[in-house]
């Protein structure tokens, strides 16, 4: 078991024909992925990596009975590519693509909401079940079967914080990137459910950044939902106010979305703190340990 | 991207939100020609700096603030001239100020009430809001922290824009007199139009004043624009000012890096805006300050790291480098070459230590061990945050 996919499930490449795009099906092959398809539209026809690639991702569905897509669309037509796989009844949409304006992403939550698509990201490293199912672009090696569930809005942090569970013997069971923009498809919330839900997860590590309000939220449910013991690590926190840092939702500004306050959310909420980066992977063994006792 | 007020209020005037008439000057002489021409009995003389806070703000080494009130020409020539070319502190703009290059003369009008009111995205609704309070004038950081009743929040969909009732039930709320109901629907309606339309980010109007004559007006207005959505207003790209903004970090903008200047010591070069933050909280964890923020994205070349080394190595304050990469798209290798480029070109004058890890890591690892080149290595976090930290207090 995992949450969102597995190795069973059938995944299509919109922007497949993108230089970005193809290597990175490449990559999702690879590692054992089940890649069907691509949609590149008025490309139908053509192969990338012996995939058949179609213009519309109603015909790829039709065709290959995808039920998950990793978007590679450039940002001024990846909102669009959204909207076409919610349309199109695909369950799993995987937006990688950095850079969407948020009033596009503003005018397609409400569809994705209405559906029943699931969407996570954009500007997200994607989603990954070790030794089973790779959908993005995280390096799948630093990655091993196990049962922690790993989620975060940033990519290269969750690198480094697998990465420390991996040395520490702490494999995962799923690792989501929900992606760095203010308006995302999936929330700490979303994830925790499914998490919590799942019996092959046993702990839940949470990389969090100043900005915004979802880490306490997250805080709040994981104190009346979640019986599994979560760790969490805030990035920024030395981040000055008024300063954005580089992903468009990190930013501090009428003093909310301070590390402060969402460090004091989570201890509230009996979360295991990484003090330092360097300390996530210990940070989930201790609260793994203590529930343990 | 940020511009300036009276860039914001030519915006807006074309959008049907009322503003007052203004002019923009560049000399004493010119903002007294400007009051003559308004004719107005006073003026508003106000310095144009990309920061807010700027009525309290004072000018360094002066008495003078950054907005005054003139009632004659020779006044507003007098303030012209105190703010012209002179440094503006405000709570906003840090202990170093901003110089005023640029000053809004801009005519008055008869003040009943003081409001206040933007638009934004609001991550939690999911959409974008109007918010509206009767504290106008004042912090709204204050106002929403110690009086959170009096902010109210119309949230509204981005294609059907505002509706006229939600108009009506702000109007009710703020107590405004229902003769001026009409006024405030023209008002809320124009400027969640042009937040829509220009897809700006923020649009603050602060204060929102209603008018003895029971009209409103936009007596202040501060907005900002999505940078991912400036591909489709090509219009809007002649109104940014660079001179506005760091020069470093215009350069990295333009080598398609995110940099952030800071006060620190220690330079950080790393790859994603998540590790490259919890870089600067674990040089800082381990006694050190971090001299920038740093994220040279997921598919940069050497070219662009060797620029990032440049933007890092140009500010003074720097005594040493932290280059921490976590290679997924990024390859080790890649950076690896651009330690060594950057050596040739540019010349390191502090120490650097390197951590890598992730995609193609042992023959980067190789590369600068065989390049003769004076590298601290480290492995892990910890010690490369020990190491750094070492070597600039050091210096």
């Amino acid at each position: 078991m995992s949450i969102l996919v597995n190795r069973n499930t059938r995944v299509i490449c919109q922007g497949i024909t993108g230089k970005v795009g193809e290597f990175h099906t490449r990559g999702c092959l690879d590692y054992g992925t089940r890649m069907v398809g691509g949609v590149t539209p008025g490309k139908g026809g053509e192969k990338v990596a012996d995939l058949p690639v179609f213009d519309t991702v109603a015909e790829a569905v039709a065709s290959t009975g995808a039920n998950a897509t990793m978007i590679f669309v450039p940002p001024a037509f990846a909102a669009d590519a959204i909207l076409e796989a919610v349309d199109a009844g695909i369950e799993l949409v995987i937006a990688i693509t950095e850079g969407i304006p948020v009033l596009d992403m503003a005018r397609v939550l409400p569809v994705v909401h209405a559906s029943k698509s699931r969407l996570i990201g954009p500007n997200c490293p994607g989603v990954i079940t070790p030794g089973e199912c790779k959908i993005g672009i995280m390096p799948g090696y630093i990655h091993a079967p196990g049962h922690v569930g790993v989620m975060s809005r940033s990519g290269t942090l969750t690198y480094e914080a697998v990465w420390q569970l991996t040395q520490l013997g702490h494999g995962q069971s799923t690792c989501v990137g929900l992606g760095g923009d203010p308006l995302v498809g999936s929330s700490f919330i979303d994830l925790l459910t499914l998490f919590e839900a799942d019996p092959d997860t046993h702990a839940i590590l949470m990389m969090g950044e100043i900005g915004g309000s979802a880490e306490e939220e997250a805080a709040e449910f994981v104190k009346r939902h979640v019986t599994k013991p979560v760790a969490a690590f805030i990035a920024g926190q030395t981040a000055p106010p008024g300063k954005r840092m580089g992903h468009a939702g990190a930013i501090i500004s009428g003093g909310k979305g301070t590390a402060e306050a969402k460090l004091l959310a989570l201890r509230d909420a009996g979360i295991e703190i990484a003090e330092s980066p360097a300390d996530m992977g210990t940070a989930m063994a201790r609260a793994i340990a203590k529930r343990g006792r | 991207m940020k511009i300036h007020e009276y860039q914001a209020k030519d915006l807006l005037r074309a959008a049907g939100v009322p503003v007052l008439a203004g002019k923009v000057v560049r000399s004493p002489e010119e903002a007294a020609a400007a009051f003559t021409a308004l004719g107005t009995p006073v003026c508003a003389v106000k310095a144009q700096i990309h920061a807010g806070g700027r009525g309290k703000g004072m000018v360094k080494g002066s008495t003078q603030r950054g907005v005054e009130l003139a009632k004659t020409a020779v006044d507003a020539a007098r303030i012209t001239k105190a703010l012209l070319g002179n440094t503006l502190v405000t709570i906003q703009t840090g202990t170093e100020g901003q110089v005023v290059r640029q000053v809004f003369v801009e005519s008055g009008c008869a003040i009943d009430r003081e409001l206040y009111c933007a638009v934004l995205v609001d991550r939690r609704v999911g959409s974008p809001v109007l918010i509206a309070s009767t504290a106008g004038g004042m912090d709204i950081e204050e106002v929403a922290h110690n009086t959170p009743e009096l902010i109210l929040s119309e949230p509204f969909d981005p294609d059907r824009g505002l509706a006229a009732y939600q108009t009506r039930v702000l109007s009710a709320k703020l107590g405004l007199p229902t003769k001026s109901w009409r006024a405030a629907e023209q008002f809320f309606t124009s400027l969640t139009r042009a937040f829509l339309a220009l897809d700006a980010s923020l649009l603050e109007i602060n204060p929102l004043v209603l008018t003895k004559d029971g009209g409103l007006v936009a007596l202040d207005a501060k907005m900002t624009f999505d940078d991912n959505a400036l591909f489709r207003h090509k219009d809007l790209a002649g109104l940014r000012d660079e001179a506005e903004e760091d020069p470093s970090e215009t350069r990295a903008s333009a080598a398609g890096l995110s940099y952030v200047k800071l006060n620190g010591t220690i330079g950080c070069l790393v790859n994603g805006a998540g590790l490259a933050m919890s870089t600067m909280d674990l040089v800082k964890y381990h006694g050190g300050e971090p001299a920038n923020f740093l994220d040279v994205g997921g598919g940069a070349d050497v070219k662009q790291v060797t620029e990032a080394f440049r933007i890092i190595l140009s500010d003074k304050n720097v005594k040493a480098i932290l280059v921490n990469i976590f290679g997924g798209i990024m390859r080790c290798t890649t950076i690896a070459n651009a330690v060594i480029e950057a050596s040739k070109t540019v010349g390191f004058t502090v120490p650097l230590v390197v951590r890598l890890e992730g995609t193609e890591v042992e023959e980067g690892k190789k590369i600068l061990a065989s390049s003769g080149t004076a590298i601290i290595t480290a492995d892990g976090l910890t010690d490369a945050a020990q190491k750094v930290v070492a070597a600039a207090n050091a210096v």
